[in-house]
């Protein structure tokens, strides 16, 4: 033990046990990769997707424990402050997992029809959920950007992975330019505020502004940074007129990753705009929130505008999905703790409504496109199915005693408390009208004369067929019962935790 | 007994999923007999919470059931709850009550339709939802079954989709009602943020702290809402469209209860109706009644002729709040259930018997072929002609008493319903002496080889509804008898709902009361009158009392959608012709004006890489100067 | 405007400065000289040897799985170096982060070794 003896170096402590999800799953990662990839015999399939549960599973249980260790001891950060361990990290985690466990299954069936590549999809969805918990719970503006990166590279290749299409080829390269794009906005804009205030921690630009107030030194450097660093984050997020990407890529991608890519990317972008801007930002919210409200806004507007004349039902999904996060920067752009906590709701049980819906495009749409008229009749051939996807529909569009209606009424409940009245009106006004595009579906799905009779079975598998039905079970449930979401997402507010 | 409240909107909701798992494999004719019984057990129900009700004194008769707390964030509560109180007992008795006979009746009417099980399927469900919009304890799950009674309608609507024109009906009567919903949100959001809370037994000793701009606003937009639900001016095109229904719905939604939830929210809230409110929706009201009397005096559709109808004794019940006279409205809306729900039921009986003839002109001289439906309509129409003793005459009467008594425009509102009652009974009279009367003209201009039409009487699961409602037509008044004051038997059961509302008190003479009434029967006299003389003595020429102007309206209906459709119409047709879809998707009204916006923008999202690229370049620079021309 | 921006404001003349001294002296020359084009004359010039074939010219794709993994490893080395360096400092935890970190990259090789994208075909 020369090497122990000569050591003089105090390297940061480490608390491993918030970090053990991560672990977890990047461990799964490399295990899946090099099984699959050194065993002499083809390893099954069943065996990625198992690994993948499992850690899922087993992270989810890791950071069960961490969330009742800070409720005991109050939240902290660790590596040197640059990572927090907050309820809204653990939030995050949980979303995040939930996002990984529900698409893993999706996946498995929809890459055995289509004769992708199981390890690498597996080995990917898990090292983007660890980069999109990484996001959650970054302390740090560089080990945010970090978070991003592994989540965007893994995103640009699962985009692609149906290589034998070229929408899929078509959308993975747009993702990648403007995505690269918009990373390097981000990356400008750290640097710039890094500039303007001294530091990449989080916790040292928040006690930068409270020390000196608003009279900071060099208020355009920061100002630009500022604005760069939205731009970059209202990219990952869809949000117009950033959105341009989403619909290509939503559409080109295999519908399990869509699903992903509208889950738990964009809950990771909102993470991070709520770390950064809620928490470290929060002394300068009245030169940002009248940005985020117009962003908003216009989010809103085109996300209902625009899918309402699709007929495209995965296109529709997507322009949906971008309308969505308008409702969840309406909630952003109030700055409050309820505002947050109503994004925090919102993107949670969206997590369940967009994963089911486009598990259900994975099931009836094949590479042929997803016209409207494909799910005529849908009821009568399979009823659990139409079931469940009217249920995400009806969610998503807000009808009351789903989870949908609850977040949109805790968003809208943010906006009226904070006296942004225009945009509460104008977040009612696109739910009123967005709700006839998901009624047309339904309409199509239970109202329809079709001959179903000739039609060819829809062969629904069991592991789709799961995440399906418990999707929509946890839909209806929140919507309904909603108490103790509410509660976790209330103690799920982000707090700036001092290095330690 | 009165914690069984629960059950009442419970039944309804396990016929709908039983059916819904079950009925096509039931089939017919037992899903429709199950739908029945659930719905009836419902009446029963209901009836054994009134009984439980009518066993408290006046003033406790509010019994609240919580479930369970559904949203209890912050200073706002929102419960899952019921609330019994005499004014959604009232509504849930008749809703139930006239659910269920139009249930039986529509058993025989949709005999042999293919998707005989999915129609009580709908129904059920509809059922349900409006139980739930009088009996939620709150505006959230009122506004739950608010959305519900919509989407049924809308399916209901179209539920001969095949027709084309039902279709676009169907979508047409969902889009307008988008426009009543949005103010239905706006205005509970309001009342919360005045006055921190949404449940209506904590409404009421809350109300006095409001302003009276604040709350004449959000009475203004619960209006909005109740006119687009209750058809009223200018969101009222729907619903002659939506007679493209079968006739049981006609009856049951498009007569007796959705369209009358407008009234019953306006009613429900009538703690923050401020004189300035009222005042609006008296005008609406009674511009509304005119007008669709006016449209409804040229109608050749047997049903278009009642549509109109329904749209102008809507208005009446408008006219009726706006003059504080609730339990004048909530009168109507009874009494009209039955009479209108009879006329509907026994125009369906015509057009069964008729062949799916609808146009009144083809008809003629049916009392001899359909005894039964000849004399119970009859009933209906000297009810809604206001003919004493039948069920119209007192609650009509009512109304236009209570106008007379409004100060300032009291008098030309009474003139104005005054001469609406008499459009009233010359329209109603025409269809009469149109379809029963004069000559038969059932196969005039028949064309080559189709079948002689030979009209028959229809079985008794149509006629038995058909004589209940006849007879609840003749003597539904009883229940409101302004003889004596001891017979006002509902004014006195409602009262305690208005304790912090403007209730109108009726303050005239027993003269004044006995004299407006003549002039009001005479009114009704005068237009048979005028029916008899035209229609079935043919002294007048009838080719000039049917107007091509009132015949559409008054062209409301396609200047809207000429707004609507005007200018970029020829693009999108273009568009939507390469893409039959699309013309499916593209709605009437304001789904279709969203649509065009879409694709005037959608050149945006072109596909090009650069373009995109460019869009995120110039967004973030329109940020950057919007931060730093703030900052500098 | 604050110091710090303001001392940009150099960068910004003498970035206009170059602009403004290239668009000079391209305008003069563009005024000055006759125009008498030809094939040869207009002819992109590629260090004196004629170009071929058109400007839109694919490469084999099989050199990019090569630079990547070269990138990767350049990237290792760069880590490795300062690790080195400072070796004795970081100690017993320092080599096994080290080890860990090669690993992985080792893992990365190994999968693309099997995967057969280092034969080329």
């Amino acid at each position: 033990m020369i090497l122990a003896q000569l050591s003089n170096f105090e390297g940061p402590s480490i608390d491993w046990l918030p970090l053990t999800p991560q672990i977890i799953l990047v461990v799964a990662a490399l295990v899946i990769l090099l099984v699959t990839s050194l065993s002499p015999a083809k390893v099954s399939d069943s065996f990625s997707t198992a690994v993948t549960v499992g850690s899922g599973v087993a992270a989810g249980v890791v950071a069960w424990f961490v969330w009742n260790d800070i409720r005991d001891e109050g939240p902290s950060s660790t590596v040197a402050g640059a990572v927090g361990v907050d309820g809204f990290s653990i939030f995050f985690t949980i979303l995040t997992l939930s996002a990984l466990v529900a698409t893993s299954l999706v996946g498995h069936s929809y890459i055995k029809r289509e004769q992708m590549a199981a390890p690498e999809f597996s080995a990917l969805l898990l090292l983007t959920a660890v980069g999109a918990i990484v996001m959650a719970s970054a302390n740090d503006l560089i080990v945010l950007f970090i978070g991003l990166e592994a989540l965007s590279i893994g995103l640009y290749v699962m985009a692609a992975m149906q290589f034998r299409r070229r929408e899929a080829q078509e959308a993975a390269m747009k993702y990648f330019v403007l995505g690269a794009f918009s990373s390097a906005f981000f990356l400008y804009g750290i640097a710039l505020v890094y500039g303007a205030t001294g530091s990449t921690n989080l916790v040292n630009i928040a006690a930068y502004f409270n020390t000196i107030g608003s009279r900071i030194n060099n208020l355009e450097l920061f100002y630009v940074g500022m604005a760069l660093m939205l731009v970059g984050l209202a990219f990952k997020v869809a949000a117009a007129p950033f959105h341009f990407w989403a619909p290509d890529v939503y559409q080109g991608s295999p519908s399990p990753v869509s699903g992903y890519m509208a889950s738990a990317a964009k809950a990771a972008g909102f993470a991070a705009m709520l770390r950064i801007f809620f928490v470290a930002f929060s002394r300068t919210s009245a030169d940002w929130t009248p940005i985020v409200a117009v962003l908003s806004a216009i989010t809103l507007i085109v996300g209902a505008v625009m899918a309402i004349t699709q007929n495209d039902v995965k296109r529709m999904l997507a322009f949906s999905s971008v309308g969505h996060a308008g409702y969840v920067l309406v909630a952003v752009q109030a700055a409050t703790s309820d505002g947050t906590s109503a994004a925090l709701f919102y993107l949670f049980t969206y997590t369940f409504m967009v994963i089911g819906s486009f598990a259900v495009v994975s099931l009836l749409g094949w590479n042929d496109g997803h016209d409207v008229s494909r799910y005529e009749g849908l009821a009568r051939r399979r009823p659990l199915i139409a079931v469940a996807f009217t249920v995400f529909l009806l969610g998503q569009a807000g009808v009351p005693f789903t989870s949908g209606f609850v977040g949109k009424f805790l968003v809208i409940r943010s906006a009226v408390d904070d006296e942004i009245y225009w945009l509460a009106v104008l977040a009612m006004v696109v739910s009123v009208i967005t709700a006839f595009m998901y009624l047309r579906i339904i309409s199509n799905m239970w109202d329809r004369e079709v001959d179903v009779a000739d039609a060819p079975r829809l062969s629904v598998p069991l592991t789709t067929g799961f995440v399906v039905v418990v999707c929509a079970m946890i839909t209806v449930v929140y919507g309904v019962i909603p108490q103790s979401l509410i509660e976790f997402a209330r103690d799920a507010v982000p707090v700036l935790v001092a290095g330690g | 007994m009165l914690s069984l409240v629960w059950l009442i909107p419970a039944l309804p909701l396990a016929g709908f999923v039983f059916l819904l798992v079950a009925g096509r494999s039931i089939g017919e004719p037992n899903a429709g007999w199950i739908a029945t019984a659930v719905s009836g057990s419902s009446f029963v129900a209901t009836l054994v919470v009134f009984a439980g009700l009518l066993e408290r004194d006046g003033e406790n008769r509010i019994f609240e059931q919580v479930l369970f707390d559904w949203l209890p964030v912050g200073s706002l509560e929102v419960e899952a709850g019921f609330l019994v109180d005499p004014l959604s007992i009232t509504m849930a008795l008749f809703i139930t009550g006239v659910g269920s006979l139009i249930h039986l009746y529509s058993i025989g009417y949709m005999h042999g339709d293919e998707n005989y099980s999915k129609f009580f399927v709908y129904l059920n469900l509809f059922l349900f939802s409006m139980l739930m919009l009088v009996l939620g304890n709150n505006l959230v799950i009122t506004f739950l079954g608010w959305e519900g009674v919509g989407a049924c309608s809308y399916f209901l609507v179209s539920f001969w989709h095949t027709r084309e024109s039902a279709a676009t009906a169907g979508k047409k009567a969902f889009v307008t009602n988008r426009v009543g919903d949005w103010g239905f949100m706006l205005a509970t959001f309001l009342l919360w943020t005045s006055i921190g809370t949404i449940t209506y037994v904590d409404i009421g000793p809350a109300a006095g702290s409001l302003t009276n701009t604040t709350a004449t606003a959000i009475a203004l937009l619960f209006l909005v809402a109740a006119a687009g639900k209750s058809a009223q001016l200018p969101l009222y095109v729907w619903l002659p469209d939506a007679m493209e229904g079968p006739t049981p719905v006609s009856a049951m939604v498009h007569a007796a209860t959705m369209v009358t939830s407008g009234v019953y929210l306006l009613v429900r809230m009538n703690p923050i109706l401020t004189d300035n409110a009222q005042t609006v929706i008296a005008v609406v009201g009674v511009a509304t009644a005119l007008f669709a009397a006016l449209a409804a005096v040229a109608q050749h559709d047997i049903k278009k002729v009642l549509a109109y109808s329904t749209v102008s004794q809507l208005g009446f019940m408008f006219l009726a709040i706006g003059s504080g006279a609730y339990v004048a409205a909530i009168f109507h809306v009874i009494t009209h259930a039955f009479f209108k729900a009879l006329l509907f039921l026994g125009s369906g009986s015509v057009i069964h018997g008729m062949q799916d003839e609808q146009d009144m002109r083809k008809m003629g001289a049916l009392r001899k072929a359909m005894p039964l439906t000849a004399a119970t309509f009859i009933v209906g129409w000297l009810a809604i002609a206001g003919v004493p003793p039948f069920a119209g005459f007192w609650s009509k009467d009512e109304i236009l008493l209570a106008a007379w008594e409004v100060d300032g425009i009291g008098k030309g509102l009474w003139a104005v319903g005054l001469f609406t009652a008499l459009l009233t009974a010359y329209y109603m009279s025409r269809q009469v002496f149109l379809v029963f009367f004069g000559e038969a003209r059932w196969n005039d201009n028949r064309p080559q080889g189709q079948p002689e039409v030979v009209p028959h009487e229809s079985s008794w699961t149509m006629v038995l509804p058909l004589g209940v409602l006849a007879v609840a037509a003749m003597v539904g008044g009883a229940i409101n008898l302004p003889i004596f004051e001891e017979w006002l038997v509902l004014e006195h059961f409602l009262e305690p709902v208005f304790e912090y509302g403007r209730l109108h008190h009726f303050e005239s003479t027993t003269a004044t009361k006995v004299s407006l009434a003549v002039v009001a029967v005479i009114a009704g006299l005068v237009g048979m009158a005028i029916a008899a003389a035209a229609w079935l003595q043919k002294r007048i020429p009838t080719d000039r009392l049917e107007p091509k102007f009132l015949e559409n309206a008054m062209y409301v209906d396609a200047t809207y959608a000429k707004i609507v459709g005007g200018p970029g119409q020829k693009s999108f047709d273009a568009i939507a012709a390469g893409d039959q879809k699309l013309v499916d998707g593209a709605v009437n009204g304001a789904g279709r004006l969203v649509q065009k916006i879409g694709l005037l923008i959608q050149p945006g999202q072109s596909g090009m890489l650069r373009q995109y690229a460019i869009g995120i370049a110039l967004g973030g620079l329109a940020i950057v100067v919007w931060l730093l021309s703030a900052a500098l | 405007m604050s110091e710090l921006v303001r001392s940009y404001l150099t960068v910004a003349i003498f970035a206009a400065a170059a602009v403004g001294l290239v668009g000079l002296l391209l305008g003069i020359s563009r005024i000055l000289r006759p125009q008498r084009p030809s094939v040869s004359k207009q002819m992109a010039y590629e260090s004196g040897v004629d170009p071929e074939g058109g400007d839109w010219a694919q490469s084999q794709i099989r050199y990019y799985v090569f630079a990547v993994l070269f990138v990767i490893f350049d990237v290792e080395a760069v880590f490795i170096f300062p690790w080195a360096v400072r070796l004795e400092v970081y100690g017993l935890f320092g080599l096994i982060e080290m080890f860990i970190f090669i690993a992985i990259l080792a893992l990365g090789l190994g999968y693309a070794w099997r995967k057969g994208v280092l034969r080329w075909v």
